[in-house]
């Protein structure tokens, strides 16, 4: 930043000279920064690239755990199976949908919730703590806790709600099934959220703020102009890591609905075809295509966001 | 290295941190070779599921030698949980995997895996000889001309009802009757047929013995894996689908058939109002009302219970005998197994007679051999006709179909077929023979 004072000719020079000054430091960094990764990055390569190779090995042929001796090479076809059928667009329109409000939503209360940890001038400890006790919960618990919750039999939500039957089953039906899945989630990730969005909170600086208190802006256009623009980094990651955990969202409709209701997840249905039914080839194949799903969602979200990571790290 | 650790140097931590994790090393391997049990005596795994877990603790006890003793591990209560527990197990070669309950369809899935030890000629030739073990439960631990488990107890179906009902009805209960007959005697007299119509197992179940009864099957040629031959777009088929459309659209149909599984209807025996069900159910029935005369549920008095009746599952053709369904719970032995031999030895002990009966008394679990049933008579325990009944259902009754894709073949058709409300003999035997179809040739989803 601080190059734009000088004059256009000059700058290029500089930037040469920082670039052929910085690459004999840095190439000594790389180096070291290498050897210090190389470890972690074997041991990764050992967990995680081992069973990757596998399942792609596995999602070109017909092969069923109980039938180990009629396993055929199919090619591709698994995969054709799967994006061909109609199922497979169900579930994953299914699981794009719980994506997308279960962010929108903790996106929303998130930032409530950061504003809250950020600001709070008495029982901090108490009032963050609190926050983060949903996010210490297991899913799967947290899963029971709100089946529970929104059982017809021993539930308190139907008595709760007025607009609610006392009688009424939540898991009797589409919506109100999606509607609880996605509360239970919501419930225990908005507080993750909330903590990526404090550390881009505390980014922001107080001068600026200060200025343009200064300057007469509200407090709705403090929050629009200055806070959100320079928190747009954290914002991404934030929605970055919540999309992306939701759109493999298991564990909930696992315990609340195991499917039923058209409920299922991607996940959940790559879980039948491997766990419950036995076959690793369609079931490779789709975790394949969950992986490069993942990876779309990923690329998009950054592009979105225009944001450059490197930059996120103040490393420009 | 231990004496090292125990004398530390402070000048020297590091030194001291080696020793200490070397130290931790060796204790934890001399730990794990404990847990191996050289020189102590070898524990055989016996995975059981939830029904008469005290009987197969107490035989746990009665079974173990002094070369080997036997230790109980419970399963989860769902058989789809069962079943990927056991095999997540056996795909990884699980050694101590020793002694398994299996439910009589898991029997193929895990033999043609090669997860089960073939059980030995001599044994095996007692049990398909049609001897002393019934010919419906010694029919489901065979595949593929080998004999992979052994009948521990076995379940079947009979027609639970109410005397006073069938009476009132002019329905002769001493011969064989039909499903068409059922269904309009409750109808005509406002009582109700309860069956297990909810998207599970229990579901195939019915459509299995509805399309035997017909003299049908839901696949054959099991033994081909893919390329089993399925049979649903048959005569058997449209038999079946016009049966559970017939309820399905009857006034004997209970308020909850589309979600009714082994318990809701049994509440529909002695209602407060009404006369009644005719019900198919397992053989739980009769000591679960036993247990309830007084209760809630159950029976008002001695008097009422004598008003429950029972026959043989009805028949899907007339004229034709019925196929009761068959359950219950076989013993296999793991693949993997260190010790196969004492397993298989376990095995014998755990389904000796004298288990079966106390199965039998204890909790109500019928026995798989003709010896086991007579000593159960013997006991008075249940009434004779009702025993006799037993033990013909399993004899002559028919197994679900055995392929190592039954899982897959069990979900296509509760797919297919449920809910049973829009069940048609014109649409659904055909819908779901070509589904099941693209499902086993991997064209399909499931």
């Amino acid at each position: 930043m601080t190059h734009t004072t000088v004059a256009p000719d000059d700058k290029r020079d500089v930037r040469r000279a920082d670039k052929a000054a910085a690459s004999d430091r840095s190439k000594s960094e790389n180096r070291l920064g290498m050897k210090l990764v190389a470890p972690a990055i074997f041991l990764m390569l050992l967990v995680t690239a081992f069973p990757m190779l596998r399942a792609l090995y596995l999602s070109v042929f017909n092969y069923s755990l109980t039938a180990p001796d009629d396993r055929e090479f199919v090619g591709f076809a698994n995969y054709w199976t799967a994006l061909t059928d109609s199922l497979f667009w169900e579930t994953t329109l299914n699981t794009v949908f719980i994506m997308v409000v279960t962010v929108a939503i903790e996106l929303v209360i998130g930032f409530a919730f950061a504003m809250v940890m950020h600001r709070v001038i008495f029982a901090r400890g108490v009032i963050r703590t609190s926050i983060l006790i949903p996010y210490g919960i297991i899913t799967v618990v947290s899963g029971f806790a709100w089946q529970f919750a929104f059982s017809n039999n021993n539930g308190f939500v139907n008595a709760w709600l007025p607009f609610v039957e006392d009688g009424f089953n939540w898991f009797g039906q589409y919506g109100s099934a999606m509607a609880a899945i996605m509360v239970s989630e919501i419930w225990k990730t908005t507080p993750f959220m909330s903590l990526l969005l404090l550390a881009g909170l505390a980014q922001v600086s107080e001068d600026m703020l200060e200025a343009a208190k200064v300057d007469g802006a509200t407090w709705w256009q403090r929050l629009w102009k200055v806070i959100l623009p320079n928190m747009r980094s954290a914002i991404m990651v934030a929605v970055l890591f919540r999309a992306l955990d939701a759109y493999r969202i298991f564990d909930n409709i696992y315990v609340m609905t195991a499917g039923a209701q058209g409920t299922e997840s991607i996940s959940f249905l790559t879980y039948r075809q491997v766990i419950e039914q036995f076959q690793l080839g369609i079931g490779s194949a789709l975790s394949v295509l969950l992986f490069l799903s993942v990876l779309l969602i990923a690329f998009l979200i950054v592009k979105i966001f225009r944001v450059d990571l490197a930059a996120a790290r103040q490393e420009g | 290295m231990a004496s090292r650790s125990s004398t530390p140097r402070p000048g020297r931590p590091r030194a001291r941190r080696i020793a200490g994790s070397v130290a931790t090393l060796a204790l934890a391997s001399s730990l794990l070779s404990a847990c191996g049990g050289d020189g102590g005596t070898p524990t055989l795994n016996w995975y059981v599921n939830p029904d008469g877990v005290d009987t197969f603790r107490e035989y746990a006890e009665k079974c173990s030698t002094d070369q080997y003793d036997i230790a109980v591990q419970q399963l989860p209560a769902s058989a789809t949980d069962q079943r990927t527990q056991l095999a997540r197990r056996l795909a990884a070669e699980d050694s101590s995997t020793d002694i398994m309950n299996l439910d009589p369809v898991f029997v193929a899935e895990f033999a043609n895996a090669g997860w089960l030890e073939e059980v030995p000629e001599d044994i095996a030739t007692e049990i398909t000889d049609g001897g002393d073990y019934l010919e419906g439960a010694a029919d489901t631990v065979v595949w593929d001309d080998g004999v992979y488990a052994i009948p521990l107890w076995a379940n079947t179906q009979v027609l639970w009802y109410r005397k006073s009902l069938a009476e009132a009805a002019g329905l002769d209960m001493s011969q064989p009757v039909t499903w068409d007959q059922v269904i309009e005697a409750a109808a005509a007299q406002g009582g109700t047929v309860g069956v297990q119509a909810n998207r599970y197992e229990a579901y195939v179940v019915w459509i299995n013995a509805l399309m035997q009864g017909a003299g049908g099957a839901i696949v054959t040629d099991t033994e081909a894996g893919r390329d089993a031959k399925v049979e649903l777009d048959s005569d058997a088929g449209r038999e079946a689908a016009a049966i559970i459309q017939k309820l399905a659209d009857s006034e004997a149909a209970q308020p909850d058939l589309t979600v009714s599984n082994e318990g809701t209807s049994l509440g529909q025996m002695f209602p407060e109002e009404g006369p009644g069900e005719f019900m198919v159910n397992w053989t739980f029935v009769y000591a679960n009302y036993k247990g309830l005369v007084g209760a809630p549920g159950g029976p008002a008095d001695e008097q009422e219970f004598e008003d429950l009746g029972w026959a043989r599952y009805p028949a899907t053709v007339e004229g034709e005998p019925s196929k009761p369904p068959i359950g219950g719970i076989d013993i296999g032995i793991g693949a993997y197994s260190e010790h196969p031999e004492w397993a298989m030895e376990a095995a014998q002990c755990i389904t000796s007679t004298e288990a079966q009966v106390d199965l039998a008394v204890n909790d109500g679990l019928m026995p798989s051999t003709n010896s086991a049933y007579d000593e159960v008579a013997a006991g008075g325990e249940f009434p004779e006709d009702l025993l006799e009944l037993y033990r013909t259902s399993v004899d002559e009754g028919g197994p679900r179909p055995k392929s190592p894709f039954y899982s897959q073949i069990s979900s296509a058709v509760q797919s297919v077929w449920h809910s049973p409300t829009s069940v048609s003999p014109d649409s659904t035997p055909r819908e779901s023979a070509q589904f099941l179809d693209d499902v086993l040739s991997g064209r399909s989803l499931l």
